[in-house]
Protein backbone atom coordinates (compact mmCIF):
# COMPACT_ATOMS: atom_id res chain seq x y z
CA UNK A 1 0.00 0.00 0.00
CA UNK A 2 3.28 2.10 -0.20
CA UNK A 3 3.43 2.19 -4.13
CA UNK A 4 1.89 4.65 -5.81
CA UNK A 5 -0.28 2.93 -7.77
CA UNK A 6 -1.37 0.80 -4.77
CA UNK A 7 -4.74 3.31 -4.63
CA UNK A 8 -5.38 2.37 -8.34
CA UNK A 9 -8.39 1.02 -9.45
CA UNK A 10 -6.89 -1.00 -12.34
CA UNK A 11 -7.73 -4.35 -12.45
CA UNK A 12 -4.15 -6.70 -11.87
CA UNK A 13 -5.03 -8.93 -14.55
CA UNK A 14 -5.24 -6.54 -17.59
CA UNK A 15 -2.41 -5.03 -16.63
CA UNK A 16 1.15 -5.40 -17.34
CA UNK A 17 4.11 -6.31 -14.95
CA UNK A 18 5.31 -3.06 -15.49
CA UNK A 19 2.44 -0.76 -14.64
CA UNK A 20 0.89 -3.32 -11.66
CA UNK A 21 1.75 -2.46 -8.19
CA UNK A 22 3.97 -5.23 -6.92
CA UNK A 23 2.02 -5.50 -3.71
CA UNK A 24 -1.00 -6.09 -5.46
CA UNK A 25 0.19 -8.17 -8.14
CA UNK A 26 -0.17 -11.43 -7.33
CA UNK A 27 -4.00 -12.01 -8.46
CA UNK A 28 -3.45 -11.80 -11.52
CA UNK A 29 0.00 -13.51 -11.98
CA UNK A 30 -1.30 -16.87 -13.23
CA UNK A 31 -2.88 -15.05 -16.55
CA UNK A 32 0.97 -14.27 -17.53
CA UNK A 33 3.33 -16.18 -18.97
CA UNK A 34 6.06 -18.28 -16.55
CA UNK A 35 8.66 -15.83 -17.79
CA UNK A 36 6.66 -13.03 -16.71
CA UNK A 37 5.76 -14.33 -13.34
CA UNK A 38 9.25 -14.99 -12.79
CA UNK A 39 10.69 -11.77 -13.53
CA UNK A 40 8.04 -9.95 -11.28
CA UNK A 41 9.67 -11.02 -7.47
CA UNK A 42 12.68 -9.82 -8.57
CA UNK A 43 11.24 -6.42 -10.16
CA UNK A 44 9.02 -6.04 -7.95
CA UNK A 45 10.90 -5.69 -4.61
CA UNK A 46 13.23 -3.14 -5.14
CA UNK A 47 9.96 -0.67 -6.71
CA UNK A 48 8.31 -1.26 -3.30
CA UNK A 49 11.24 -0.09 -1.01
CA UNK A 50 11.92 2.48 -3.59
CA UNK A 51 8.46 3.30 -3.57
CA UNK A 52 8.09 4.00 -0.24
CA UNK A 53 10.94 5.68 0.46
CA UNK A 54 10.29 8.33 -2.54
CA UNK A 55 6.97 8.91 -1.29
CA UNK A 56 8.78 10.57 1.82
CA UNK A 57 11.38 12.67 -0.67
CA UNK A 58 9.25 15.79 -1.16
CA UNK A 59 7.31 15.88 1.52
CA UNK A 60 10.53 15.93 4.10
CA UNK A 61 12.36 18.71 0.97
CA UNK A 62 9.54 20.64 1.59
CA UNK A 63 10.15 21.21 5.19
CA UNK A 64 14.04 21.48 4.65
CA UNK A 65 12.87 24.46 2.14
CA UNK A 66 10.82 26.37 4.81
CA UNK A 67 13.88 25.93 7.44
CA UNK A 68 16.24 27.10 4.86
CA UNK A 69 14.32 30.23 4.08
CA UNK A 70 13.30 30.61 7.90
CA UNK A 71 17.24 30.67 8.72
CA UNK A 72 18.01 33.00 6.07
CA UNK A 73 15.83 35.22 7.14
CA UNK A 74 13.56 35.09 3.70
CA UNK A 75 10.76 33.91 6.06
CA UNK A 76 9.74 36.54 8.43
CA UNK A 77 9.26 34.93 11.58
CA UNK A 78 5.69 36.87 12.01
CA UNK A 79 4.28 35.57 9.29
CA UNK A 80 5.47 31.74 10.10
CA UNK A 81 7.87 30.36 12.13
CA UNK A 82 10.77 27.75 11.02
CA UNK A 83 10.02 24.19 11.47
CA UNK A 84 12.66 24.13 14.19
CA UNK A 85 11.28 26.83 16.26
CA UNK A 86 7.71 24.80 15.78
CA UNK A 87 9.12 21.74 17.25
CA UNK A 88 10.58 23.43 20.46
CA UNK A 89 7.52 25.22 21.44
CA UNK A 90 5.51 21.93 20.81
CA UNK A 91 7.76 20.73 23.44
CA UNK A 92 7.72 23.62 25.75
CA UNK A 93 3.62 23.41 25.43
CA UNK A 94 3.62 19.58 26.17
CA UNK A 95 6.00 19.85 28.84
CA UNK A 96 4.25 22.28 30.17
CA UNK A 97 0.89 20.81 29.95
CA UNK A 98 -0.78 23.70 28.18
CA UNK A 99 -1.36 21.82 25.08
CA UNK A 100 -2.50 18.58 27.18
CA UNK A 101 -5.06 20.83 28.48
CA UNK A 102 -6.32 22.67 25.46
CA UNK A 103 -6.67 19.12 23.73
CA UNK A 104 -8.46 17.60 26.61
CA UNK A 105 -11.11 20.48 26.71
CA UNK A 106 -11.29 20.48 22.63
CA UNK A 107 -11.94 16.63 22.76
CA UNK A 108 -14.49 16.88 25.56
CA UNK A 109 -16.47 19.40 23.59
CA UNK A 110 -15.93 17.55 20.45
CA UNK A 111 -17.46 13.92 22.39
CA UNK A 112 -20.54 15.79 23.77
CA UNK A 113 -21.61 16.59 20.44
CA UNK A 114 -20.65 14.02 18.35
CA UNK A 115 -22.63 11.91 21.24
CA UNK A 116 -25.66 14.37 21.03
CA UNK A 117 -25.74 14.18 17.50
CA UNK A 118 -24.67 10.48 16.64
CA UNK A 119 -28.05 9.65 19.23
CA UNK A 120 -30.19 12.30 17.45
CA UNK A 121 -29.41 10.84 13.88
CA UNK A 122 -29.32 7.16 14.46
CA UNK A 123 -32.31 6.96 16.28
CA UNK A 124 -34.30 9.36 13.68
CA UNK A 125 -32.76 7.07 10.92
CA UNK A 126 -33.70 4.16 13.03
CA UNK A 127 -37.92 5.20 13.25
CA UNK A 128 -37.87 6.75 9.43
CA UNK A 129 -36.15 3.76 8.16
CA UNK A 130 -38.71 1.25 10.11
CA UNK A 131 -42.62 3.27 9.10
CA UNK A 132 -43.44 4.61 6.41
CA UNK A 133 -44.89 7.09 9.07
CA UNK A 134 -41.85 7.62 10.34
CA UNK A 135 -40.35 8.59 7.25
CA UNK A 136 -43.01 10.69 5.98
CA UNK A 137 -42.89 12.55 9.90
CA UNK A 138 -39.17 13.00 9.41
CA UNK A 139 -37.61 12.72 6.14
CA UNK A 140 -38.76 15.41 4.63
CA UNK A 141 -37.99 17.97 7.52
CA UNK A 142 -34.54 16.37 7.61
CA UNK A 143 -33.51 16.08 3.75
CA UNK A 144 -34.81 20.35 4.01
CA UNK A 145 -32.43 20.87 6.81
CA UNK A 146 -29.52 19.39 5.37
CA UNK A 147 -29.39 21.78 2.08
CA UNK A 148 -28.73 24.25 5.33
CA UNK A 149 -25.08 24.75 6.09
CA UNK A 150 -24.71 24.91 9.58
CA UNK A 151 -22.25 27.25 10.14
CA UNK A 152 -24.90 29.64 8.99
CA UNK A 153 -26.76 29.01 12.12
CA UNK A 154 -23.79 30.24 14.23
CA UNK A 155 -25.53 33.84 14.27
CA UNK A 156 -29.34 32.07 16.10
CA UNK A 157 -27.37 29.43 18.41
CA UNK A 158 -25.50 32.48 20.05
CA UNK A 159 -28.65 34.39 20.20
CA UNK A 160 -30.23 31.30 21.74
CA UNK A 161 -27.46 29.74 23.80
CA UNK A 162 -25.27 32.81 24.56
CA UNK A 163 -21.24 31.97 23.90
CA UNK A 164 -20.22 29.63 26.60
CA UNK A 165 -19.81 25.29 25.75
CA UNK A 166 -23.76 24.62 24.39
CA UNK A 167 -23.61 26.59 21.82
CA UNK A 168 -20.03 24.75 20.47
CA UNK A 169 -21.91 21.66 21.16
CA UNK A 170 -24.75 21.99 19.51
CA UNK A 171 -22.92 23.11 16.46
CA UNK A 172 -20.99 20.05 16.32
CA UNK A 173 -23.77 18.10 17.33
CA UNK A 174 -26.03 19.10 14.41
CA UNK A 175 -23.41 18.48 11.90
CA UNK A 176 -22.54 15.16 13.40
CA UNK A 177 -26.20 14.25 13.08
CA UNK A 178 -27.11 14.37 9.18
CA UNK A 179 -24.32 12.59 7.55
CA UNK A 180 -25.14 9.72 10.07
CA UNK A 181 -28.97 10.00 9.62
CA UNK A 182 -28.96 9.86 5.82
CA UNK A 183 -26.52 7.55 5.76
CA UNK A 184 -28.35 4.84 8.34
CA UNK A 185 -31.45 5.44 6.67
CA UNK A 186 -30.16 4.49 2.90
CA UNK A 187 -29.03 1.59 4.81
CA UNK A 188 -31.93 0.03 6.25
CA UNK A 189 -33.86 1.03 3.04
CA UNK A 190 -31.57 -0.17 0.88
CA UNK A 191 -31.65 -3.84 2.55
CA UNK A 192 -32.37 -6.95 0.17
CA UNK A 193 -35.88 -7.49 1.02
CA UNK A 194 -35.43 -10.96 0.27
CA UNK A 195 -33.03 -11.39 2.86
CA UNK A 196 -35.85 -10.01 5.14
CA UNK A 197 -38.57 -11.90 4.02
CA UNK A 198 -36.10 -15.07 4.54
CA UNK A 199 -36.17 -14.02 7.86
CA UNK A 200 -39.96 -13.61 8.28
CA UNK A 201 -40.58 -17.01 6.67
CA UNK A 202 -38.35 -18.14 9.79
CA UNK A 203 -40.97 -17.06 11.59
CA UNK A 204 -38.71 -14.30 13.36
CA UNK A 205 -40.55 -11.25 15.25
CA UNK A 206 -40.42 -7.99 14.06
CA UNK A 207 -38.00 -6.98 16.89
CA UNK A 208 -35.65 -9.94 16.02
CA UNK A 209 -35.56 -9.07 12.39
CA UNK A 210 -35.23 -5.48 13.36
CA UNK A 211 -32.15 -6.38 15.54
CA UNK A 212 -30.50 -9.33 13.61
CA UNK A 213 -31.43 -8.49 10.16
CA UNK A 214 -32.06 -4.87 9.09
CA UNK A 215 -29.47 -2.59 11.69
CA UNK A 216 -26.77 -5.29 11.04
CA UNK A 217 -27.36 -5.00 6.62
CA UNK A 218 -27.36 -1.09 7.45
CA UNK A 219 -24.10 -1.17 9.27
CA UNK A 220 -21.84 -0.74 6.45
CA UNK A 221 -23.55 2.47 5.21
CA UNK A 222 -24.11 3.67 8.83
CA UNK A 223 -19.76 3.30 9.14
CA UNK A 224 -19.31 5.26 6.06
CA UNK A 225 -22.18 7.69 7.59
CA UNK A 226 -19.47 7.79 11.04
CA UNK A 227 -16.00 8.60 9.07
CA UNK A 228 -18.06 11.47 7.44
CA UNK A 229 -19.86 12.88 10.66
CA UNK A 230 -16.55 12.95 12.21
CA UNK A 231 -14.93 14.94 10.46
CA UNK A 232 -18.03 17.26 10.34
CA UNK A 233 -17.17 17.18 14.22
CA UNK A 234 -13.87 18.22 14.20
CA UNK A 235 -14.36 20.89 11.26
CA UNK A 236 -17.18 22.11 13.42
CA UNK A 237 -15.44 22.07 16.45
CA UNK A 238 -12.58 24.71 14.90
CA UNK A 239 -14.85 26.69 13.64
CA UNK A 240 -16.51 26.89 17.28
CA UNK A 241 -13.51 27.56 19.17
CA UNK A 242 -12.84 30.36 16.22
CA UNK A 243 -15.68 32.27 17.31
CA UNK A 244 -15.04 32.79 20.98
CA UNK A 245 -13.51 30.88 23.68
CA UNK A 246 -11.81 31.02 27.12
CA UNK A 247 -10.11 27.02 26.93
CA UNK A 248 -9.29 24.73 24.19
CA UNK A 249 -7.26 24.28 20.80
CA UNK A 250 -9.08 27.09 19.45
CA UNK A 251 -8.28 29.54 22.78
CA UNK A 252 -4.39 28.36 22.58
CA UNK A 253 -4.74 29.43 18.88
CA UNK A 254 -6.39 32.81 18.81
CA UNK A 255 -4.69 33.78 21.97
CA UNK A 256 -1.36 32.86 20.09
CA UNK A 257 -2.73 35.23 17.25
CA UNK A 258 -2.98 38.21 19.45
CA UNK A 259 1.10 37.74 20.36
CA UNK A 260 2.08 36.39 16.07
CA UNK A 261 3.49 33.48 17.70
CA UNK A 262 2.77 31.61 14.75
CA UNK A 263 4.53 28.43 15.89
CA UNK A 264 2.44 28.18 18.63
CA UNK A 265 -0.26 28.63 15.60
CA UNK A 266 1.02 25.75 13.70
CA UNK A 267 1.06 23.27 16.98
CA UNK A 268 -2.40 24.00 17.05
CA UNK A 269 -3.55 23.06 13.53
CA UNK A 270 -1.09 20.29 13.48
CA UNK A 271 -2.85 19.06 16.84
CA UNK A 272 -6.34 19.42 14.73
CA UNK A 273 -5.42 17.27 12.05
CA UNK A 274 -3.17 14.88 14.27
CA UNK A 275 -6.56 14.10 16.29
CA UNK A 276 -8.97 14.13 13.21
CA UNK A 277 -6.50 11.00 11.73
CA UNK A 278 -6.68 9.80 15.21
CA UNK A 279 -10.79 8.86 14.67
CA UNK A 280 -10.45 8.47 11.05
CA UNK A 281 -8.15 5.41 11.85
CA UNK A 282 -10.33 3.86 14.61
CA UNK A 283 -12.65 4.24 12.48
CA UNK A 284 -11.41 2.42 10.22
CA UNK A 285 -10.04 -0.01 12.21
CA UNK A 286 -14.17 -0.42 13.04
CA UNK A 287 -14.75 -1.08 9.48
CA UNK A 288 -12.39 -3.63 9.14
CA UNK A 289 -13.48 -5.37 12.37
CA UNK A 290 -16.98 -5.34 11.11
CA UNK A 291 -16.68 -6.15 7.60
CA UNK A 292 -14.64 -8.95 7.78
CA UNK A 293 -17.38 -11.04 6.20
CA UNK A 294 -16.55 -9.40 2.83
CA UNK A 295 -13.66 -11.50 2.07
CA UNK B 1 -29.80 -44.05 -7.03
CA UNK B 2 -30.35 -47.67 -5.08
CA UNK B 3 -31.71 -46.06 -1.37
CA UNK B 4 -34.55 -44.09 -3.37
CA UNK B 5 -36.41 -47.75 -3.18
CA UNK B 6 -39.27 -47.98 -0.83
CA UNK B 7 -42.20 -45.55 -0.76
CA UNK B 8 -42.65 -43.14 2.29
CA UNK B 9 -45.38 -44.54 4.55
CA UNK B 10 -47.19 -41.36 4.42
CA UNK B 11 -49.91 -42.40 1.96
CA UNK B 12 -51.95 -44.96 4.06
CA UNK B 13 -52.80 -43.65 7.51
CA UNK B 14 -51.25 -40.39 7.76
CA UNK B 15 -53.83 -39.18 5.83
CA UNK B 16 -56.52 -40.37 7.51
CA UNK B 17 -54.99 -38.54 10.39
CA UNK B 18 -55.09 -34.95 9.29
CA UNK B 19 -53.01 -32.78 7.42
CA UNK B 20 -50.52 -30.12 7.40
CA UNK B 21 -51.95 -27.85 4.81
CA UNK B 22 -55.52 -27.53 4.09
CA UNK B 23 -55.87 -24.96 1.21
CA UNK B 24 -60.31 -24.17 0.72
CA UNK B 25 -61.52 -22.00 -2.07
CA UNK B 26 -58.34 -19.64 -1.77
CA UNK B 27 -58.69 -17.05 -3.62
CA UNK B 28 -56.07 -14.34 -4.26
CA UNK B 29 -56.21 -10.86 -6.65
CA UNK B 30 -54.01 -7.50 -7.13
CA UNK B 31 -56.12 -5.31 -8.13
CA UNK B 32 -58.27 -6.70 -11.06
CA UNK B 33 -56.34 -10.21 -11.47
CA UNK B 34 -56.53 -12.89 -10.14
CA UNK B 35 -53.85 -14.69 -9.25
CA UNK B 36 -55.21 -17.37 -7.18
CA UNK B 37 -58.95 -18.69 -8.04
CA UNK B 38 -60.86 -20.97 -5.78
CA UNK B 39 -57.76 -23.16 -5.08
CA UNK B 40 -58.12 -26.64 -3.10
CA UNK B 41 -54.94 -28.41 -1.96
CA UNK B 42 -54.72 -30.45 0.86
CA UNK B 43 -50.98 -31.93 1.88
CA UNK B 44 -50.93 -34.98 4.55
CA UNK B 45 -48.23 -35.20 6.51
CA UNK B 46 -44.89 -36.85 5.03
CA UNK B 47 -46.23 -36.24 1.90
CA UNK B 48 -43.97 -34.86 -0.96
CA UNK B 49 -46.19 -32.72 -3.67
CA UNK B 50 -44.78 -30.68 -6.38
CA UNK B 51 -46.76 -27.89 -8.18
CA UNK B 52 -45.72 -27.42 -11.67
CA UNK B 53 -46.91 -24.75 -13.98
CA UNK B 54 -45.78 -21.88 -16.33
CA UNK B 55 -44.48 -18.52 -14.66
CA UNK B 56 -47.08 -16.06 -13.78
CA UNK B 57 -49.64 -19.51 -12.86
CA UNK B 58 -49.93 -18.59 -9.57
CA UNK B 59 -47.45 -21.20 -8.11
CA UNK B 60 -45.28 -18.85 -6.20
CA UNK B 61 -48.21 -16.89 -4.74
CA UNK B 62 -49.60 -20.07 -3.22
CA UNK B 63 -46.42 -20.80 -1.37
CA UNK B 64 -46.19 -17.53 -0.42
CA UNK B 65 -49.72 -17.92 0.91
CA UNK B 66 -49.16 -21.29 2.57
CA UNK B 67 -45.40 -19.57 4.14
CA UNK B 68 -47.82 -16.71 5.78
CA UNK B 69 -45.64 -14.49 3.57
CA UNK B 70 -48.50 -13.03 2.07
CA UNK B 71 -51.92 -12.57 4.92
CA UNK B 72 -54.43 -15.17 3.97
CA UNK B 73 -58.03 -16.03 5.42
CA UNK B 74 -57.49 -18.76 8.51
CA UNK B 75 -60.50 -20.69 6.86
CA UNK B 76 -59.26 -20.50 3.72
CA UNK B 77 -55.63 -21.87 4.25
CA UNK B 78 -54.57 -23.53 7.49
CA UNK B 79 -51.05 -24.95 8.02
CA UNK B 80 -50.12 -26.73 10.90
CA UNK B 81 -47.36 -26.81 12.46
CA UNK B 82 -44.23 -24.93 11.19
CA UNK B 83 -43.59 -23.89 7.82
CA UNK B 84 -40.23 -23.37 6.29
CA UNK B 85 -38.90 -21.58 3.16
CA UNK B 86 -35.99 -22.51 0.91
CA UNK B 87 -35.88 -19.81 -1.86
CA UNK B 88 -34.63 -19.71 -5.45
CA UNK B 89 -31.88 -17.45 -4.01
CA UNK B 90 -30.31 -18.72 -0.92
CA UNK B 91 -30.81 -15.50 0.72
CA UNK B 92 -28.15 -16.31 4.07
CA UNK B 93 -27.28 -12.62 5.73
CA UNK B 94 -23.57 -12.51 4.04
CA UNK B 95 -22.36 -11.17 7.73
CA UNK B 96 -22.83 -14.03 9.46
CA UNK B 97 -21.01 -16.85 9.21
CA UNK B 98 -22.36 -20.13 7.94
CA UNK B 99 -23.26 -22.02 11.61
CA UNK B 100 -25.46 -18.85 12.51
CA UNK B 101 -27.18 -18.44 9.73
CA UNK B 102 -28.54 -21.69 10.51
CA UNK B 103 -28.89 -20.33 14.30
CA UNK B 104 -30.74 -17.74 13.42
CA UNK B 105 -34.00 -19.79 12.59
CA UNK B 106 -34.01 -20.73 15.99
CA UNK B 107 -34.42 -17.69 17.62
CA UNK B 108 -37.16 -18.73 19.17
CA UNK B 109 -34.87 -21.48 21.40
CA UNK B 110 -34.21 -20.37 24.35
CA UNK B 111 -31.02 -22.23 24.83
CA UNK B 112 -27.42 -21.31 23.01
CA UNK B 113 -26.32 -24.47 23.41
CA UNK B 114 -28.89 -26.55 21.79
CA UNK B 115 -29.21 -23.72 19.46
CA UNK B 116 -25.47 -24.41 18.20
CA UNK B 117 -25.85 -28.27 18.67
CA UNK B 118 -29.25 -28.55 16.46
CA UNK B 119 -27.21 -25.80 13.54
CA UNK B 120 -24.24 -28.03 13.42
CA UNK B 121 -26.31 -31.22 13.13
CA UNK B 122 -28.11 -29.65 10.48
CA UNK B 123 -24.96 -28.30 8.31
CA UNK B 124 -23.39 -32.02 8.63
CA UNK B 125 -26.25 -33.24 7.73
CA UNK B 126 -26.58 -31.14 4.52
CA UNK B 127 -22.45 -32.19 4.07
CA UNK B 128 -21.14 -28.87 5.38
CA UNK B 129 -19.96 -29.69 8.53
CA UNK B 130 -16.10 -28.32 7.52
CA UNK B 131 -17.81 -25.20 6.54
CA UNK B 132 -19.71 -23.88 9.59
CA UNK B 133 -17.08 -20.89 10.24
CA UNK B 134 -17.05 -19.87 6.46
CA UNK B 135 -18.97 -16.87 5.14
CA UNK B 136 -21.37 -17.34 2.66
CA UNK B 137 -19.92 -15.25 0.41
CA UNK B 138 -17.22 -17.78 0.21
CA UNK B 139 -19.39 -20.69 -0.94
CA UNK B 140 -20.21 -21.83 -4.22
CA UNK B 141 -23.69 -21.90 -5.38
CA UNK B 142 -24.74 -25.23 -4.47
CA UNK B 143 -23.08 -24.99 -0.97
CA UNK B 144 -25.19 -21.69 -0.44
CA UNK B 145 -28.07 -23.53 -1.44
CA UNK B 146 -27.50 -26.82 0.81
CA UNK B 147 -27.14 -23.93 4.16
CA UNK B 148 -30.62 -22.31 2.86
CA UNK B 149 -31.86 -26.07 3.20
CA UNK B 150 -30.19 -26.58 6.54
CA UNK B 151 -32.06 -23.36 7.63
CA UNK B 152 -34.87 -24.25 6.89
CA UNK B 153 -34.86 -27.92 8.69
CA UNK B 154 -33.42 -27.05 11.64
CA UNK B 155 -36.28 -25.76 13.50
CA UNK B 156 -38.28 -28.94 12.47
CA UNK B 157 -40.60 -28.04 10.22
CA UNK B 158 -44.08 -29.94 9.37
CA UNK B 159 -43.88 -28.41 5.88
CA UNK B 160 -41.09 -27.49 4.13
CA UNK B 161 -41.90 -25.07 0.83
CA UNK B 162 -39.31 -25.20 -1.88
CA UNK B 163 -39.68 -22.45 -4.17
CA UNK B 164 -37.60 -24.05 -7.11
CA UNK B 165 -34.91 -23.69 -5.26
CA UNK B 166 -32.99 -25.81 -7.87
CA UNK B 167 -33.23 -23.95 -10.94
CA UNK B 168 -30.27 -22.05 -10.23
CA UNK B 169 -28.31 -25.06 -10.13
CA UNK B 170 -25.79 -26.36 -12.51
CA UNK B 171 -27.29 -29.53 -13.90
CA UNK B 172 -24.78 -31.97 -12.12
CA UNK B 173 -25.00 -29.62 -8.28
CA UNK B 174 -28.89 -30.18 -9.25
CA UNK B 175 -28.85 -33.87 -9.33
CA UNK B 176 -27.09 -33.98 -6.24
CA UNK B 177 -29.49 -31.76 -4.77
CA UNK B 178 -32.44 -33.62 -5.69
CA UNK B 179 -31.06 -36.75 -4.09
CA UNK B 180 -29.93 -34.80 -0.90
CA UNK B 181 -33.42 -33.72 -0.70
CA UNK B 182 -34.93 -37.54 -1.19
CA UNK B 183 -32.38 -38.32 1.83
CA UNK B 184 -33.34 -35.25 4.15
CA UNK B 185 -37.12 -36.37 3.50
CA UNK B 186 -36.65 -39.26 4.18
CA UNK B 187 -34.86 -39.27 7.33
CA UNK B 188 -36.56 -36.06 8.74
CA UNK B 189 -40.30 -37.16 7.84
CA UNK B 190 -41.79 -33.34 6.97
CA UNK B 191 -44.05 -33.01 4.12
CA UNK B 192 -42.66 -31.07 1.16
CA UNK B 193 -44.33 -28.81 -1.37
CA UNK B 194 -41.80 -28.69 -4.12
CA UNK B 195 -42.33 -25.14 -6.63
CA UNK B 196 -41.12 -25.98 -10.04
CA UNK B 197 -41.43 -25.43 -13.71
CA UNK B 198 -39.35 -28.52 -13.88
CA UNK B 199 -41.60 -31.25 -15.22
CA UNK B 200 -38.65 -34.24 -14.75
CA UNK B 201 -37.99 -32.70 -11.54
CA UNK B 202 -41.14 -33.12 -9.96
CA UNK B 203 -42.12 -36.75 -11.56
CA UNK B 204 -38.71 -37.77 -9.82
CA UNK B 205 -39.33 -36.40 -6.56
CA UNK B 206 -42.89 -36.38 -5.67
CA UNK B 207 -45.75 -38.63 -4.37
CA UNK B 208 -48.57 -36.12 -6.25
CA UNK B 209 -48.31 -32.89 -8.97
CA UNK B 210 -50.29 -30.78 -9.26
CA UNK B 211 -50.46 -28.43 -13.07
CA UNK B 212 -51.75 -24.77 -12.20
CA UNK B 213 -52.74 -22.58 -14.89
CA UNK B 214 -53.92 -19.19 -14.76
CA UNK B 215 -54.43 -19.11 -11.01
CA UNK B 216 -56.24 -22.50 -11.22
CA UNK B 217 -55.03 -26.27 -10.21
CA UNK B 218 -55.76 -27.76 -13.67
CA UNK B 219 -54.85 -31.27 -13.18
CA UNK B 220 -53.54 -33.84 -10.79
CA UNK B 221 -51.31 -36.73 -10.98
CA UNK B 222 -50.28 -39.50 -8.42
CA UNK B 223 -47.11 -41.05 -9.11
CA UNK B 224 -46.70 -44.10 -7.05
CA UNK B 225 -44.07 -45.86 -8.45
CA UNK B 226 -40.90 -46.10 -6.28
CA UNK B 227 -38.44 -43.47 -7.09
CA UNK B 228 -35.57 -46.26 -8.00
CA UNK B 229 -37.27 -46.82 -10.80
CA UNK B 230 -38.53 -43.40 -12.39
CA UNK B 231 -36.66 -43.11 -15.53
CA UNK B 232 -37.94 -41.15 -18.25
CA UNK B 233 -37.93 -44.28 -20.27
CA UNK B 234 -40.38 -46.26 -17.95
CA UNK B 235 -44.13 -46.21 -19.70
CA UNK B 236 -45.67 -44.49 -16.35
CA UNK B 237 -43.80 -41.50 -16.39
CA UNK B 238 -43.14 -41.04 -20.13
CA UNK B 239 -46.52 -41.31 -20.55
CA UNK B 240 -47.58 -38.69 -17.07
CA UNK B 241 -44.72 -36.59 -18.59
CA UNK B 242 -46.68 -36.12 -22.09
CA UNK B 243 -49.55 -35.72 -20.29
CA UNK B 244 -48.33 -33.25 -17.94
CA UNK B 245 -46.44 -31.20 -20.97
CA UNK B 246 -50.07 -30.91 -22.75
CA UNK B 247 -51.70 -29.33 -19.89
CA UNK B 248 -48.66 -26.97 -19.63
CA UNK B 249 -49.31 -26.67 -24.15
CA UNK B 250 -45.57 -27.52 -24.78
CA UNK B 251 -45.47 -30.03 -27.50
CA UNK B 252 -43.47 -33.17 -25.92
CA UNK B 253 -40.27 -34.42 -27.02
CA UNK B 254 -39.79 -37.83 -26.70
CA UNK B 255 -36.85 -38.30 -23.93
CA UNK B 256 -33.82 -40.31 -24.64
CA UNK B 257 -33.01 -42.96 -22.02
CA UNK B 258 -29.49 -44.08 -23.08
CA UNK B 259 -28.25 -40.84 -22.80
CA UNK B 260 -28.33 -39.28 -19.23
CA UNK B 261 -26.51 -36.45 -20.40
CA UNK B 262 -29.18 -35.09 -22.79
CA UNK B 263 -31.37 -34.72 -20.14
CA UNK B 264 -28.63 -32.64 -18.03
CA UNK B 265 -28.36 -30.70 -21.00
CA UNK B 266 -31.86 -29.77 -21.07
CA UNK B 267 -31.77 -29.01 -17.47
CA UNK B 268 -28.95 -26.73 -17.80
CA UNK B 269 -29.90 -24.98 -21.04
CA UNK B 270 -33.61 -24.79 -18.76
CA UNK B 271 -32.40 -22.85 -15.97
CA UNK B 272 -29.76 -20.31 -17.83
CA UNK B 273 -33.15 -19.51 -19.51
CA UNK B 274 -35.31 -18.79 -16.35
CA UNK B 275 -32.04 -17.05 -14.94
Amino acid sequence: MTTPFAGSAAPPSTSLPTTVAPAVADPGADTGSSRRRDARPRRGLPRLRAGSFRRWVSPVAIIALWQLASSTGLLDERDLASPAQIAVSAADLVADGTLLSAIGVSVQRVALGFAIGAIAGLVLAVLAGLSRLGEDAIDPPMQMLRTLPHFGLIPLFIIWLGIDEAPKVALIALGVAFPLYLNTFAGIRGIDRRVVEAARSMHLTRLQRIRHVILPGALPQTLVGLRQSLGIAWLSLIVAETIASDAGLGYMINRARDFLQTDVIVVGLATYSLLGLLTDAVVRHLERKALVWRT
Amino acid sequence: MAHLTDPHPANGADRAAGHVARVRGHHRSFGDVHVLRAIDLDIAPGEFVALLGRSGCGKSTLLRSLAALDPSPDEEVDVRGRSAVAFQEPRLLPWRSVHDNVALALLNTPERKQRARLARERLEEVGLGEKLDAWPLQLSGGQAQRVSLARALVPDPSLLLLDEPFSALDALTRIEMHQLVIELWRRRQMAVLLVTHDVDEALLLADRLHVMDGGRMARTWEIELPRSERNPAHPDIAGVRAEILEVLGVRPTPPNPNRATDRATERATDSRGAA
